[in-house]
């Protein structure tokens, strides 16, 4: 049997075209990667003009209790507070739940219940979020008006639009729980039994505490989808700033400023229409910052059990 | 030769005379049968289990021993579709009557598994678990120290009790395993399989461990190793597979006996290593 030639048959040229398609999909990545790169970008020039003009200040933006463009009076405390708010009622309402129906779907649940909740979390994951805005006005509001009396609940209130952004981000809590959950190694679950653990202590006592840090990465990244959450506050929580504590009244959250300009006819390079550029990147920054942490959480919890 | 078999002559009847005056039956197999679904995966096991003594299952792959060996803490529960008939009693009450409950079995029944699986908690907290959902009021310090005493960890760990039990050493790891067992205060210990993740070094401790706990607690094992099981054990049980994959029990008897003069031909070829 005669050796087989081992050179390329046409010199250099063989690979080449190989060479073409890598470079075709790299330019494709980059592309994606210089988008983002391009919103970050225009957010910040953008925001480097608002903070330019001279009604403006860095100290006055980020202390100051009163947003009135209006008035030139630039203080983001009231959007931040309305955003902080609807998030963290999300999270008290999505977190102990999506907790519950991650832990159900996970431990006790039989492969056919599991088979069948999932595709309907999942559908519920798809629902376009102006739907639950809908919701949230002609549902959730009349509701919360009814138990705590009208005069108590305005018709814009942060409440009604908090609970229903839990509602969004339950399916998301509830499968991503599962997976930290299930990716507790099973070793465990029968080191608990064997002890003499009943299943709920061992639940409860081994395997939550066990999928700790994947199930922080996932509260943080449901916290980031709550405080980015547009259409829901835009209908429901209120078209105007407002300081207060109180989760029954309107009140209006950065995303949902960002909406109000950005669809009303204010003029371009006035500084009501810079703002939301400072807001956005505002937004933008707490967001990042929540994925990165969230990630990096994540990954060293999946190091954890390979 | 000669003087082996001699010897071992003299320890059968050894042995099988301290059996009948020392050692009770702890707990007695009777004509168990393991399912999983519509697949028999044990038939007909009866078999006795001596207080204070280390009884070992052998046989080779897919016969049922470890099966055999989670029937007796109910272990066999958590996997879905496994059902047993026959009796499995301990201390003389039946296992799987209606009356008992499989927590408080396991109370009584540890079980050391084959691949090391600490929490990933401290040391400390890995002994404690167990005995704190028991509800143990004494003394925890107390506690940690004498379990990971009796399992011959505390040397190595003492100072470093508050470190996660996951930086710790294979070996290191299953001694935790077995002092955490041991703080519930078991009467009974089921192992599988508990050396087969280990290297020999560790597995020899393991071996002197579980020579040194048959002083206090009554030991199964299951291991692989037929060097182990003469080594550590003091009656071994045979397990086969039939043609129809169906494990059952080929052979029992005081392990010296069991190695030295199996009396059936299926034993005599597993153990000289002609299969499995």
């Amino acid at each position: 049997m005669t050796q087989r030639s081992i050179t390329h048959p046409f010199g250099k040229k063989r690979r080449l075209h190989e060479r073409v398609i890598e470079t075709i999909l790299f330019l494709f990545a980059l592309f994606s990667i210089m988008i983002t790169v391009g919103i970050a970008v225009i957010l910040i020039r953008e925001s480097f003009l608002f903070f330019s003009t001279p009604e403006v200040t860095l100290v006055g933006f980020f202390t100051g209790k009163t947003w009135q463009p209006m008035i030139d009076m630039f203080g983001f405390l009231p959007l931040l507070n309305a955003t902080i708010t609807t998030s963290v009622i999300a999270m008290l309402f999505a977190i102990p739940l999506g907790l519950f129906v991650a832990i159900y779907l996970a431990e006790y649940a039989t492969d056919k219940v599991r088979g069948r909740l999932k595709p309907i979390l999942e559908v519920l994951a798809g629902i376009p979020t102006i739907v639950y805005g809908y919701f949230a006005l002609t549902f959730m509001t009349p509701l919360l008006r009814s138990i705590f009396g009208q005069e108590t609940v305005e018709i814009y209130n942060t409440a009604s639009a908090g609970l229903v952004i839990g509602i969004l981000v339950l399916p998301m809590i509830a499968t991503m729980a599962e997976d930290a959950i299930s990716a507790v190694p099973k070793e465990l679950r029968l080191a608990g039994l064997a002890l003499g653990g009943t299943p709920i202590e061992t639940t409860f006592r081994v395997v939550i505490p066990a999928a700790l840090s994947g199930l922080s990465a996932t509260f943080l990244l449901a916290l980031s989808r709550a405080i980015g959450e547009t259409m829901i506050v835009a209908l429901a929580a209120g078209a105007g700033p407002n300081m207060t504590f109180n989760p029954f009244e309107a009140a209006e959250t950065i995303t949902g400023y960002i909406v109000r300009i950005s669809g009303g006819d204010v003029s371009y390079n006035s500084v009501d229409y810079n703002s939301i550029f400072a807001l956005g990147l505002v937004l933008f920054i707490i967001t990042f910052t929540l994925n990165l942490i969230s990630r990096k959480v994540s990954s060293l919890f999946y190091q954890e059990y390979e | 030769m000669k003087v082996m078999q001699a010897a071992a002559e003299e320890s059968f009847e050894f042995l099988g005379k301290s059996e009948a005056v020392e050692n009770q039956e702890i707990i007695t197999l009777e004509d168990v049968n393991i399912h999983y679904g519509s697949f028999h995966a044990v038939k007909n096991a009866s078999l006795p289990i001596y207080e204070k003594q280390v009884t070992a299952f052998i046989g080779p792959s897919g016969c049922g021993k470890s099966t055999v060996l989670r029937s007796i803490n109910r272990m066999n529960d958590m996997i879905r579709g496994a059902t047993i008939d026959g009796k499995v009693l301990f201390h003389g009450h039946d296992l799987y009557a209606k009356d008992v409950d499989p927590v408080l079995i396991r109370r009584s029944i540890g079980m050391v598994f084959q691949k090391p699986n600490p929490f990933p908690k401290s040391i400390y907290e890995n002994i404690t678990w167990g005995a704190k959902i028991n509800g143990f009021k004494g003394d925890y310090n107390e506690l940690v120290e004498t379990s990971l005493q009796k399992a011959a960890l505390w040397d190595e760990v003492k100072d470093k009790l508050k470190e996660n039990a996951l930086r710790l050493s294979g070996g290191q790891q299953q001694r935790l395993c077995i002092a955490r067992t041991l703080a519930v205060q078991p009467e009974v210990i089921l192992m599988d399989e508990p050396a087969s993740a280990l290297d020999p070094i560790a597995t020899g401790r393991i071996e002197e461990l579980i020579l040194e706990l048959k002083k206090y607690y009554t030991i199964v094992i299951v291991t692989h190793n037929m060097g182990q099981a003469s080594r550590v054990s003091d009656n071994t049980a045979f397990f086969m597979v039939d043609e129809g994959r169906t494990g059952y029990l080929e052979e029992y008897a005081p392990t010296e006996q069991l190695f030295l003069n199996p009396t059936h031909k299926k034993t005599e070829e597993y153990i000289s290593g002609k299969f499995g």
